[in-house]
C-alpha cells in the first residue's frame, strides 16, 4: 500500500520510490502524474522527451525493468519500486554505449528529439536479440517516429553496433 | 576543379552527436528557470464566430493563476511572415477565423492550473457561416473571411511569358489534366514551446525557431522595442520543415505574460494544438496544359491554380509564387501562363513546408507528362531527357541557371533503377515511375524588405590557439548545418573539423543570419563562413611569413600545419602562430557576410523563386499493387541529385532520406481532415498517419558529380529539393502499375481500389 498524504483542498499525493539509472528516487506525486512528467519535472531528466502524449511517438521511450514503455502512457504510480533505465542512463562513467556510438557515426541523428526513445529501443532489442535481422530491427523502433531520417541511418546504425562494429562503410 | 580538401567532403560526426545520443541536449522545453510560470493559450472552438464578449474574473480568483489576458492587454498592431499581408493578431479582436484561433492567455504556478483556469475563462460567440471549401471560398454570397478581402481573395497572380496561345495552336498535341493536391502537416517531433522573460526593459525569448531573426524582428516591431532589447535564443531544436519559421503566437503572448508577472513564463503547444497552428503545405487544385511537338517536346505550358490558405496569410503569398516560379524549371519551354489564386477559408493558415509550394506543382506536372508521353506512346524517361534542362540557360520566367545535370541525373537513376529492363518486364500489378524536381539554394531576396546581408559569420581562435569558435546565426533544425559550416570554417582556416566549437542563433552573441529556410545556409551561410575562415587563414600566414622569413604566397595552412609551398621542413603549427598572434596583436578574429547579387526580372512577383543557384534531381520508385485491396507497397526508391559539391556525405544523404519519408508520407498516407465543423479529425500522429521504420522501402540515394560556380566550394541545396519529385513519381509509378490514373494526394489504397474497379466496369461495358 502506497503511503499518502491529502492536502486541505483534498487532493492526494502519493510516496513513491523510482529506481531510475541504478538510484532509488523518491518522490511524492499525484495520482494522475504521468511518469514522464515525474522523470523530467521532478528529477530532471529532461532527455526522456514528450512528443505527443499519447504513445503515438515513442520520443518518452524509457526502459522499465528492461522492456521499452512509452512513458507517457504510463501513471508514475504504477512504477512505484521498478528499475526506470532513461537515456541518462545509458552511457555508463561517461563511456557511450555501442548503440550511442554507432548512432553517431552512421548519422543517425538529426534533429535529435527522437533520438533518446530511438537508443533504448533498439538497446532493449540488442539486449534480447544480439544479432537482429534488419526486418526485426525495424519492428522494434516501428513505435518511435522519426521525422527527419527516412529511418535508414537508424537501421543501419542498429544493424552495425550488433555485429560488433560502430563506423559505417563510406557512402 | 581542385579536389584536395582536408576537411569537406568527409563524412565527419555531427558535432553534436554525443549530446543528442545521450539526452544532454536541451531543447526549449526542457530548459527550467528559477520562480518559472507556465502558460497556455486560450483558443476558439468555432471556426468562425464573433465575440460579443471575454469575462476573465472567475480564472482570476483561482489560487495559483498569476495573469489573465485577452486582445485588450495587447499590441493592436497586426503581425504576420509575409509584410505584404500582415492579418493576424497576437489574440482575436472581433472574430475567430477557424477552430483553434487564439482569444487568451493565462500564466500559473503549473501546467494543470492552466488548463483549469482555461475553463474558467467565459467567452461568449455568435457562431458565424464559415467557408470550409477552398473551390467555392470565391463563389457569390459566401461569407468573408477578412471584410477587407473581396471573394476571400488573399493573393492573385497572373504571369504570362513568352505567347501561349499561339504555341499551343501551333502544337502538335495539347491536353488539359487537372490535379488535386491535399493539406499536410510538417509534423517536427518536438512541438513548439517558448520561454520569456524581462530584465528591465530587455526582453529574452528561448524559441523553438527557424530563424531567430526574423523572431527578433517581429517581437520588436509587435511591441515597438529596438531590435537590440530583444534577444531571441534557440536552443536545440527538434525539427521544423517550414513550420516553425514564424510567430506561433507563444512568444507573442509569452512575453505580454513574463511583463505582467515579472516572472519566466513557458508557453507551449500540445501535438493537437501544433496541427492547429499548422502552417503546413497548402491544399490546391490544380489545372494543367501543355503542347507538345510529335516528339513530345514541351512548347508552351499553362497553369491555373487554386490554393487553400485556411484563416490567415503566413507565407502564403510566397507559396502562391513558388507554386508557378518553380515549374518551368526543370525542363525547358519558352512559353508559360501561371494564374493562381490564394483564399481565406476558416481553416488554419497554410504555410511553407519542405519544397515551399513547388512538390504539389510538380506532382501536377509530373503526372501530366506521363499522361502526355502516354498519348504520344513515348517512354517516360525518354520525354524527359528530351526536355532536361541545360546548364546556363534562362527560364522563361528570367530566373538564371548556372550548374545543371538535369539530363545527368535522368541518365544515371534510369541506369541504377534498372529502368529499360523493369520497364519491358514488370509482372502484372508492378509499376515504376519517374520524375524530376528542382529548388532553390536559397531565396534571392529575405522576408522583409532590407538591404542587410543574407548571412555573417565570426570565427574566434582561442588564445592558445588549440580551439576555434564559430559564431554563426544559422540555425540547426536537425539538417546538420552546425556540423557542416564548422567543416567549411576548417577547410577555410587550414584548421582541424575536431578542434572546431559553435555558437549560434543567439541574436545577442552571432552576427545576423535569416535563418533555416528555402534551403540556403549550406551555400549562403557557408560563404560567410569561408570569407571567416579565410581571413582568419591570411592573418596566419602573415604572421608565419615573419616567423619563418618566407613570403606569406609561399605559404600553405592545412589541418592545423603552416608549410612552405617551396621548401620541405619548413613548417610552424597553427597552434604556436595563432598563440604569437594573440601575444603580439590580440584575438585573432575572422569575419565575413554574404549578400546575393540582384537576381531575377522585373515583373510583378518576379523576386519569389530566385536564388544564386538552383539544384535538381531526379527520382524513380517501383511500387507493387494488390488489386483486391488497393494497397500500395513500395518496392523501392531510386534517387540521384545535382546539389553540386557535397560537404558532408552521410548527412547530405541522411536528407535526400528524409526528404523521401516525406514525400512518400504525403503521396500514400498524410492529409489532414477536418469534419463538416471546421474541426481537426486526425490531429494525432498515429493519425495523420506518420510513416514507421516498417514502412519505409530501400531507398538508394546517388549523387552526380557537380559544382556550382557561384557557391561556397561549389556547393548547392539538396534538403528541401529532394522532396519535389516524390509525390510525382509516386503518382507515375502507380499510373505505371494500374494503367489508371488517380488524380488526387494522397494516393490512399481506397483511392486506388475504387480507380480499379472504376476501370474494370468500364472495361466489362465496353466488352458487353
Amino acid at each position: 500500500m502506497l503511503q499518502s498524504i491529502t492536502d486541505k483542498d483534498g487532493v492526494k499525493r502519493y510516496l513513491i520510490t523510482l529506481k531510475v539509472n541504478g538510484d532509488a528516487k523518491t518522490v511524492l506525486v499525484k495520482g494522475n502524474a504521468i511518469l514522464t512528467n515525474v522523470l523530467r519535472d521532478h528529477l530532471d531528466l529532461t532527455g526522456t522527451k514528450k512528443g505527443c502524449e499519447l504513445g503515438d511517438c515513442g520520443s518518452c521511450t524509457v526502459l522499465l525493468d528492461g522492456k521499452p514503455v512509452d512513458s507517457c502512457l504510463m501513471l508514475a504510480v504504477e512504477a512505484d519500486g521498478r528499475e526506470i533505465t532513461t537515456i541518462e542512463g545509458v552511457a555508463a562513467n561517461g563511456a557511450l554505449d555501442a548503440i550511442q556510438e554507432s548512432m553517431i557515426n552512421h548519422a543517425a541523428v538529426q534533429c535529435g528529439y527522437c533520438t533518446p526513445g530511438m537508443v533504448l529501443s533498439a538497446k532493449a532489442l540488442l539486449t534480447r536479440n544480439p544479432h537482429p535481422t534488419e526486418p526485426e530491427v525495424r519492428e522494434a523502433i516501428a513505435g518511435n517516429l522519426c521525422r527527419c531520417t527516412g529511418y535508414v541511418h537508424i537501421v543501419e546504425a542498429v544493424l552495425a553496433a550488433s555485429q560488433g562494429r560502430t563506423a559505417p562503410a563510406e557512402h | 576543379m581542385s579536389d584536395n580538401h582536408k576537411v569537406i567532403g568527409r563524412s565527419v560526426p555531427r558535432i553534436d552527436g554525443p549530446e543528442k545520443v545521450t539526452g544532454a541536449a536541451k531543447y526549449t522545453g526542457d530548459l527550467k528557470f528559477p520562480n518559472m510560470l507556465y502558460g497556455k493559450i486560450l483558443t476558439s472552438p468555432h471556426a468562425h464566430a464573433r465575440i460579443i464578449s471575454i469575462d476573465t474574473s472567475e480564472a482570476e480568483k483561482l489560487p495559483g493563476v498569476k495573469a489573465v489576458i485577452t486582445h485588450k492587454d495587447v499590441p493592436e498592431l497586426k503581425y504576420g511572415l509575409s509584410p505584404a499581408r500582415w492579418d493576424e493578431n497576437i489574440f482575436c479582436i472581433d472574430k475567430v477565423r477557424f477552430v483553434g484561433d487564439k482569444v487568451a492567455a493565462v500564466a500559473c504556478v503549473d501546467e494543470d492550473t492552466c488548463y483549469r483556469a482555461m475553463k474558467l475563462i467565459k467567452v461568449e460567440y455568435e457562431e458565424l457561416p464559415a467557408v470550409l471549401d477552398f473551390r467555392h471560398a470565391m463563389d457569390e454570397g459566401q461569407p468573408l473571411v477578412h471584410e477587407e478581402y473581396e471573394r476571400n481573395i488573399n493573393t492573385e497572380i497572373h504571369q504570362e511569358f513568352g505567347d501561349v496561345a499561339k504555341a499551343l495552336a501551333e502544337a502538335h498535341h495539347v491536353r488539359t489534366d487537372v490535379f488535386v493536391g491535399q493539406r499536410t502537416y510538417q509534423a517536427p517531433i518536438e512541438p513548439h514551446s517558448a520561454i520569456s522573460m524581462w530584465e528591465g526593459e530587455k526582453l529574452t525569448i528561448y524559441s523553438s525557431t527557424q530563424s531567430p531573426h526574423y523572431f527578433q524582428y517581429y517581437i520588436a516591431r509587435e511591441f515597438g522595442m529596438p531590435m537590440g532589447d530583444v534577444r531571441i535564443i534557440k536552443p536545440y531544436l527538434g525539427g521544423g520543415f517550414g513550420g516553425k519559421l514564424e510567430p506561433t503566437g507563444l512568444e507573442f503572448a509569452g512575453a505580454v505574460l513574463a511583463k505582467r508577472t515579472g516572472r519566466p513564463v513557458r508557453t507551449f503547444y500540445d501535438r493537437a494544438e501544433m496541427f492547429a497552428h499548422n502552417r503546413g503545405r497548402h491544399a490546391q487544385y490544380m489545372e494543367i496544359t501543355t503542347g507538345v511537338d510529335k516528339d513530345g517536346k514541351i512548347l508552351a505550358a499553362k497553369a491555373n491554380f487554386i490554393m487553400d490558405g485556411g484563416a490567415y496569410t503566413s507565407l502564403g503569398i510566397a507559396s502562391a509564387y513558388y507554386a508557378g516560379a518553380l515549374l518551368p524549371m526543370t525542363y525547358e519551354f519558352d512559353n508559360y501562363q501561371f494564374d493562381m489564386f490564394r483564399v481565406y477559408t476558416n481553416l488554419p493558415a497554410c504555410g511553407a513546408q519542405r519544397g515551399h509550394g513547388a512538390p504539389q506543382p510538380k506532382y501536377a506536372f509530373e503526372s501530366h507528362l506521363d499522361n502526355v508521353a502516354a498519348d504520344l506512346g513515348i517512354d517516360p524517361m525518354d520525354i524527359r531527357i528530351r526536355n532536361a534542362r541545360r546548364p546556363d540557360t534562362v527560364t522563361p520566367n528570367d530566373f538564371r541557371v548556372n550548374s545543371c545535370m538535369m539530363r545527368e541525373c535522368l541518365e544515371q537513376v534510369r541506369q541504377i533503377s534498372d529502368w529499360d529492363e523493369k520497364k519491358k518486364n514488370l509482372p502484372h500489378g508492378r509499376g515504376i515511375g519517374v520524375a524530376t524536381g528542382s529548388f532553390v539554394t536559397g531565396a534571392g531576396y529575405p522576408i522583409y524588405r532590407t538591404d542587410l546581408p543574407h548571412a555573417a559569420a565570426f570565427i574566434k581562435v582561442h588564445e592558445d590557439g588549440t580551439a576555434a569558435t564559430l559564431y554563426t546565426g544559422s540555425v540547426d533544425i536537425g539538417q546538420g548545418s552546425d556540423t557542416i559550416l564548422c567543416q567549411m570554417a576548417a577547410e577555410a582556416m587550414g584548421y582541424r573539423y575536431e578542434q572546431m566549437k559553435i555558437v549560434a542563433a543567439d541574436t545577442e552573441i552571432t552576427p545576423l543570419d535569416f535563418g533555416a529556410y528555402a534551403s540556403r545556409q549550406t551555400y549562403m551561410s557557408g560563404a560567410a563562413v569561408k570569407q571567416a575562415g579565410e581571413e582568419v587563414k591570411k592573418q596566419l600566414l602573415d604572421l608565419a611569413s615573419t616567423m619563418l622569413s618566407l613570403p606569406a604566397d609561399d605559404l600553405e595552412c592545412a589541418e592545423g600545419v603552416i608549410f612552405s609551398k617551396s621548401r620541405e621542413g619548413k613548417t610552424l603549427t597553427f597552434e604556436e602562430v595563432a598563440r604569437k598572434h594573440f601575444v603580439l596583436k590580440g584575438p585573432l578574429l575572422g569575419r565575413g557576410a554574404y549578400t546575393p547579387p540582384k537576381l531575377g526580372g522585373s515583373f510583378k512577383g518576379a523576386a519569389v523563386g530566385t536564388s544564386p543557384a538552383y539544384s535538381f534531381g531526379a527520382q524513380v520508385g517501383e511500387v507493387s499493387i494488390d488489386e483486391e485491396t488497393g494497397e500500395i507497397t513500395v518496392v523501392g526508391i531510386w534517387d540521384v541529385h545535382d546539389c553540386g559539391k557535397v560537404i558532408n556525405p552521410r548527412l547530405l544523404h541522411g536528407q535526400v532520406h528524409g526528404a523521401l519519408y516525406m514525400g512518400m508520407g504525403e503521396s500514400v498516407w498524410e492529409e489532414v481532415l477536418f469534419d463538416d465543423k471546421g474541426r481537426i479529425k486526425n490531429a494525432e500522429l498515429a493519425n495523420y498517419r506518420l510513416l514507421t521504420a516498417v514502412d519505409m522501402p530501400p531507398i538508394q540515394s546517388e549523387v552526380v558529380n557537380s559544382y556550382e560556380p557561384t557557391g561556397p566550394w561549389g556547393v548547392k541545396e539538396v534538403g528541401e529539393g529532394a522532396t519535389n519529385p516524390t509525390l510525382g513519381m509516386f503518382s507515375n509509378a502507380i499510373f505505371d502499375a494500374m494503367g489508371v490514373r488517380v488524380n488526387s494526394l494522397p494516393l490512399t489504397y481506397e483511392k486506388v481500389w475504387r480507380a480499379l474497379k472504376e476501370k474494370r466496369e468500364r472495361e466489362e461495358t465496353k466488352a458487353a
